[in-house]
């Protein structure tokens, strides 16, 4: 997705002399196709998050659209209060581009999961937050937003290749991408983890279990009045993300039911556990935290199990 | 020892290895440079390079150069720089690996100390295990989880300020790469540290002149280095980042109790040993082919 990302990027960029690229030190073999093609608007600021934050929310102040690219961790954590005193503050055009959502880094470890990225982002007004869940999908979620003219976080994977079945790159900002229907549960996911979510609702129907699967590529604004639709439909949920269970598209569903005084049960698929400093693969880690294919679909059977709300 | 690493030596399988000899005398060893020499310090650093080859292709991994860069300071650390006798006291000293992403060089180290098994060391990197590509505070041995650089030095600060207060002689040593002095926070403490006058923390700067995504002098240029951190109100200096004599005699002279912090400015080359990685931003990230492994071996051990 972030070689996608840049590619588009690149091109869009050949058209609007006011996109510029800047780096935290990173994008090793992903950056370039940019950085060739635009030398004079591609900058490597260093090792220096909140820096590279500040000279953004300058550059766009005089008219250019900054996007400013590391590991989420890196770009939304560190130079957080920059991100809100800088482009939110003052409704400018900077886009934070972080790369690998929680275990995306497996072996590197903690400092390396954003896994309250999209919670923290989510918090702040007038900040557009989108993770899409394929590299199709982040083609034209750049293209649908780049001039934008508030401030937008993108959380952006590392797989280049797995296609979300049924999306074909569909992407509408505020808006919510049905990929399958079903009529037993309702399934949300977001981001990389979308793919997997659809694999478990495939195999959930060779056991008889019909899943919806919604993709929520836009986190804000939020697809209020989408998600309303479709939670109403269902008498249980299940949201599916690669971050803590708090603050992400979980609690939007919470949310949404709440406000909305729908009658769905809803189950929340996602991390609960701080770091207990393990290392291992990115599928390794995903499994130990319920969030292989294999673990969504106990959850999404014991969702079911539990049934719906009683009156 | 894996087979590669004992295949090309004389005596073969049943021969006492390197690693086997340094544990037993390392670990026997008092405090503070014992020998009267610095061989076994250079000893140590040969180990740590072949077990920074050895662990990285085992698990296909990269940072390879990244951890090459600075075997000779953590030799030079722990065969005699730093009072480490026993990992569970109190007032050892410290050592903040705030470049976290070489902790495959602090891992070999650690192994040579007797510190980590080897069966510990054999799961770097593995589903389940503690040794993963950054230092994990929970391993015997390492105080503080690093990987987001410009963290280290702040606790490091902290660390020297709460022995002081403690009425504790241990020093705490801070390791940094150059790219991670980009970062605001390591100035910020650098400024705390020189007003509070913390003697006890000794920086080492691991000046291999490249980063992530380019060399240091096209990216962000530090020079003069020692200059700038002299301006901050440290005691600064130069060394050669590959002489383990001449880092043991730097950190021999240092006054741990008065004046200023210290920083020793280690000039050294990224991926040191490895002539096809020296210098070269790539071995940042790729893991060693089969081929490329075994020239990497001989060189290293051909350079002793
Ligand atoms: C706060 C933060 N930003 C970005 C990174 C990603 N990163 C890891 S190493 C590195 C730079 C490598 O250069 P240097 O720090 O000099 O280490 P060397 O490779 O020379 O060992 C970067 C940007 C990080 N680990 N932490
Ligand atoms: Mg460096």
């Amino acid at each position: 997705m972030r070689r996608a990302f840049v590619q588009e990027l690149a091109e869009i960029a050949e058209r609007d002399a006011r996109i510029l690229l800047i780096t935290g030190d990173l994008g090793f073999s992903v950056v370039e196709p940019f950085a060739d093609r635009h030398p004079d608007r591609f900058f490597n600021a260093g090792v220096a998050e909140q820096n590279m934050v500040g000279l953004a929310t300058g550059l766009a102040e005089s008219g250019f659209i900054p996007f400013v690219y590391s590991i989420a961790t890196f770009a939304a954590l560190r130079p957080y209060e920059f991100v809100r005193n800088g482009p939110v503050l003052h409704q400018l055009p900077v886009r934070i581009v972080g790369t690998g959502g929680a275990f995306d880094y497996g072996t590197a470890g903690p400092t390396h999961h954003a896994l309250e990225d999209v919670g923290i982002m989510r918090m702040q007004p007038g900040l557009a937050v989108i993770c899409p869940a394929d590299a199709q999908q982040t083609t034209s979620a750049l293209h649908a937003t780049w001039d934008l003219p508030g401030p937008i976080y993108f959380r952006v994977g590392k797989d280049e290749t797995t296609c979300v079945a049924g999306l074909d790159g569909r992407f509408r900002l505020g808006g919510a991408e049905l990929v399958r229907d079903g009529t037993d549960l309702l399934l949300l996911t977001t981001g990389s983890i979308a793919a997997d979510t659809v694999a478990a609702a495939e195999a959930l129907a060779g056991e008889g279990v019909s899943c919806a699967v919604l993709v929520v590529a836009t986190l804000n604004p939020p697809p209020v009045e989408e998600l309303e639709g479709a939670l109403a439909r269902f008498p249980v949920a299940v949201s599916v993300e690669s971050h803590y269970v708090t603050g992400g598209l979980g609690s939007l569903a919470a949310e949404v039911i709440a406000e909305a005084g729908l009658r769905c049960r809803l189950s929340r698929c996602g991390v609960r556990r701080g770091s207990e400093g393990i290392s291992g693969s990115e599928g390794w880690l995903a499994a130990q935290h319920g969030l292989s294919v294999e673990g969504l679909m106990s959850s999404a059977r014991e969702a079911l199990a539990q049934g719906c709300l009683t009156s | 020892m894996s087979e590669a690493l004992t295949a090309g030596k004389a005596g073969g399988e049943a021969s006492v290895t390197d690693s086997d000899v340094l544990s037993a005398s390392i670990s026997l060893q008092p405090i503070r440079r014992p020998w009267g020499s610095i061989a076994p310090a250079r000893l140590a650093a040969l180990q740590i390079r072949l077990t920074i080859l050895e662990q990285a292709k085992r698990a296909g991994v990269g940072h390879v150069g990244s951890a090459l860069s600075v075997a000779d300071i953590i030799a030079a650390l722990y065969a005699g720089g730093m009072d480490v006798a026993d990992p569970d006291a109190p007032n050892r000293d410290r050592l903040v690996l705030s470049k976290g992403h070489a902790a495959l060089a602090l891992y070999a180290a650690l192994h040579q100390r007797g510190w980590l098994t080897r069966e510990e060391l054999d799961t770097y990197c593995g589903d389940g295990s503690l040794l993963g590509v950054h230092p994990e505070h929970r391993l015997r041995g390492i105080d503080f989880s690093t990987g987001s650089l410009g963290h280290g030095l702040a606790m490091g600060a902290g660390a020297a300020l709460a022995a002081r207060l403690q009425g504790s002689s241990r020093r705490v040593f801070v390791l940094l790469s150059d790219g991670e002095c980009n970062e605001g926070s390591v100035w910020e403490s650098a400024m705390f540290a020189a007003h509070q006058e913390l003697s006890n923390l000794i920086v080492l700067i691991d000046m291999n002149g490249q980063q992530a995504l380019g060399y240091t002098r096209h990216v962000l240029d530090l020079e003069p280095m020692d200059r700038r951190w002299d301006a901050f109100g440290w005691d600064a200096q130069v060394v050669d980042g590959h002489d383990v004599g001449a880092m043991l005699d730097a950190i021999d002279r240092l006054d741990p109790v008065t004046g200023p912090p210290h920083v020793l400015v280690a000039r050294t080359t990224f991926g040191r040993g490895v002539s096809f990685m020296e210098n070269q931003i790539r071995w940042h990230y790729f893991p060693m082919s089969d081929q490329e492994y075994e020239r990497a071996v001989d060189e290293v051990r051909a350079a002793e």
